[in-house]
């Protein structure tokens, strides 16, 4: 492991490595400040820059970078203006925005970064021991073990994802499947669905799809409700005040080192990620908080500040942990990260860190980087960078809607492919209006050639759909992943018959 | 009926059309020594043609209710009118057209186009700054575009080279 650390530390030492990190954490944090602009638009804005660099080490340091900037960027503004950017920081907001009115801003601001930082970090050398032994293990799967997790993966995050509505997020991933399905696949060398049009030969572009999901509606949601998000202009006022005493210090250490593993272990999972884990560190915490303290909370408690904070960036280092280990998203933010290094010739999996560990462990070193580049880089500039709250929303969403264009040309050098961008777009947007989740369907669509390719590996092997009885850990995996989509709504359908029981009793 | 079942009927006939696709048409064109392979370039379609019909029959038929809390939307497309409607059509309208006209008019013009329009729609109409600061970003985004990451935007109208 200590070898492996090192050539990941000799890798991102490098002098442009280093100024990915850097880079990356600084345009995350300027853009994740933006309301309205979550890390999955950041990173999907991003992709094109990239992949342009040609290097994969590079590339992902790059926009994992982007990610925990995106993510700190997203707190500063919740504590300052009560307007996260992200929804893995709302519940920042709870006891940051408070403080911040009562006048302690700076110390708001100092809490989050240091419980980011040490989240962030506990999470990566988490990540260092648990990503080796997990994908030794999977390493054994075959195929049909492949198969079958992935089916557990994009069930786990339709059944997350469709709190109440599962039948939804489930549309949506089949939605997304169908879509992977056009073009013309590696496997059969024939071009499927293509309707005889020559621009679907090659299948849909994901930069094309991840801009059309995510940064399109934000932006035009911004446009359409300009009050769903107050933009106040407080943020680019004075921010003092950035040191705590020793005795807060006292206070939140033992927050942080819970949060910090709890976090991780939650990212890990498919389909949760940072938001829950920062809303679940937030209620535990509150839970075990003795009384007096639970006053506080919500009302400017530090330790409500410091446990969604830990958890956040916990979380988003442990959804490195699938991806880096079995190359299955298990977020939206992951997944399009796994499209960008398909795009870059890696196939991440058990297999990435035999074949290229440069990769792996560059990544991992430049979580480290990155966590210490937030502390000392950012917090002192954070005054400046919450500047950019005051940017005029007029300015604002042409650029976004401009850079969401480029992106989608930059990728493919085609003029009809922004055309495919706006109706997308339009398509998104009012399936975002019926609350239709929109990650599940761009997690199926990346997913959607693995899947399939190796469903046919596995038919091809037990000549016939036989693998599914015969190998007992895939049967096993397929069962967990029907349970996932149906206990949901059994649930709700018991509790709505309880409900409507009471409701007679009256 | 709710937008959401419209959408999720729309996407049965999708899905039915797909499904069509997938189960009569695609394995005529199919080789005889392909056909003796237990998986066809049919077999996954015809699957996810079956669960995506009988996922949005779900929807459709209100099988599965959401658990009656009412959650707030971002926006209310009941109330569609009362949002910004006509500006939001108008910017996705601008982004088309910027799309038919960037070979045409050439990167520069059509992207300051593109910002100032946008802002004006916005309602920005202190014109002496806009048309600077999009110029100026323009040229930004053209040198890093074609300079650094070395990707041709032909910067003029087509007329001037």
């Amino acid at each position: 492991m200590l070898e492996g650390l090192l050539i990941g530390l000799s890798t991102a030492f490098s002098v442009t490595n280093l100024a990915m990190v850097i880079g990356g954490c600084l345009i995350g944090t300027f853009i994740g400040m933006l309301p309205g602009l979550g890390p999955m638009s950041i990173i999907a804005i991003m992709i094109p820059v990239a992949i342009t660099l040609g290097d994969p080490s590079a590339a992902l340091i790059l926009l994992a970078g982007v990610y925990y900037g995106a993510i700190f960027g997203g707190s500063t503004s919740s504590i300052l203006l009560n307007a996260p950017g992200v929804a893995g920081t709302v519940a920042s907001s709870f006891d940051g925005y408070p403080m911040a009115r009562a006048g302690m801003a700076g110390k708001a601001l100092t809490i989050a970064a240091i419980s980011s930082f040490l989240g962030g970090t506990i999470g990566a050398l988490l990540l260092m021991v648990f990503a080796p032994m997990l994908s030794t293990v999977a390493l054994l799967f075959h195929s049909a073990e492949y198969f079958a997790l992935m089916v557990v993966g994009l069930s786990a995050i339709a059944a997350f994802a469709g709190t109440g509505n599962v039948a939804k997020a489930v549309l949506m991933t089949l939605l997304g499947l169908i879509m992977a399905t056009v073009g013309e696949g590696a496997l059969f060398n024939m071009p499927r669905f293509t309707m005889g049009l020559m621009d679907l030969q090659s299948g849909f572009s994901f930069i094309t799809l991840a801009m059309a999901m995510f940064a399109l509606p934000e932006a035009l949601f911004l446009v359409l409700n300009p009050a769903r998000v107050t933009q106040g202009g407080e943020g680019g006022g004075k921010i003092t005040g950035l040191r705590i005493s020793r005795d807060e210090a006292r206070k939140i250490a033992p927050v942080i080192g819970r949060q910090s593993v709890q976090g991780f272990f939650i990212g890990v999972l498919p389909g949760a990620g940072a938001t829950i884990a920062s809303f679940l560190g937030y209620a535990v915490e509150r839970n075990i908080a003795t009384e007096a303290e639970q006053k506080e909370f919500g009302k400017g408690s530090i330790k409500g500040l410091a446990a969604p904070e830990t958890a956040n960036n916990a979380a988003c280092t442990g959804s490195f942990v699938p991806l880096l280990t079995l190359g299955i998203p298990g977020s939206g933010t992951t997944a399009i990260l796994l499209g960008a290094l398909i795009a870059l010739n890696v196939t991440p999996g058990p297999r990435l860190m035999l074949d290229s560990p440069e990769i792996f462990w560059a990544v991992i070193a430049s979580m480290f980087i990155g966590n210490l580049v937030l502390l000392i880089l950012n917090l002192p500039l954070i005054p400046y960078i919450a500047k950019v709250l005051s940017i005029p929303r007029n300015y604002l969403i042409p650029f976004i809607l401009f850079f969401t264009l480029m992106g989608s040309y930059i990728g493919q050098n085609n003029a009809t492919e922004l055309l495919i961008l706006v109706g997308f777009g339009i398509c998104a947007t009012i399936l975002r209006f019926a609350d239709y989740p929109l990650a599940p369907l761009l997690i199926g669509f990346i997913l959607g050639r693995m899947l399939e390719d190796n469903f046919s590996r596995s038919m091809q092997l037990y000549d016939g759909a036989g693998f599914i009885l015969e190998r007992p850990m895939t049967l096993g995996l397929l069962v967990i992943a029907a349970l996932l989509v149906v206990i949901p709504s059994y649930r709700a359908r018991r509790a709505r018959a309880r409900k409507t029981g009471v409701a007679d009793g009256d | 009926m709710a937008l959401d079942r419209w959408i999720a009927l729309i996407i049965l006939g999708i899905a039915l059309a797909y499904g069509y696709g997938a189960f009569f048409t695609m394995d005529q064109l199919l080789p005889p020594f392909m056909q003796r392979n237990p998986i066809w370039p049919s077999t996954f379609p015809k699957v996810l043609a079956v669960l995506a019909i009988v996922t949005s029959l779900v929807i459709v038929l209100g099988l599965e209710k959401s658990d009656g809390e009412a959650k707030t939307p971002d926006i209310d497309y009941r109330r569609l009118g009362d949002y910004h409607i006509g500006k939001a059509l108008s910017l996705l309208g601008l982004m088309a057209l910027y799309a038919v006209m960037l070979r045409p008019a050439g990167f520069l013009l059509s992207t300051i186009g593109f910002l100032s329009i946008g802002a004006i729609i916005l309602g920005e109409r202190k014109l002496w700054i806009l048309l600077p600061v999009a110029a100026v970003a323009t040229g930004i985004v053209w040198y890093l575009v074609e300079g650094v990451l070395g990707i041709f935007l032909r910067p003029l109208p087509f007329f001037m080279g």
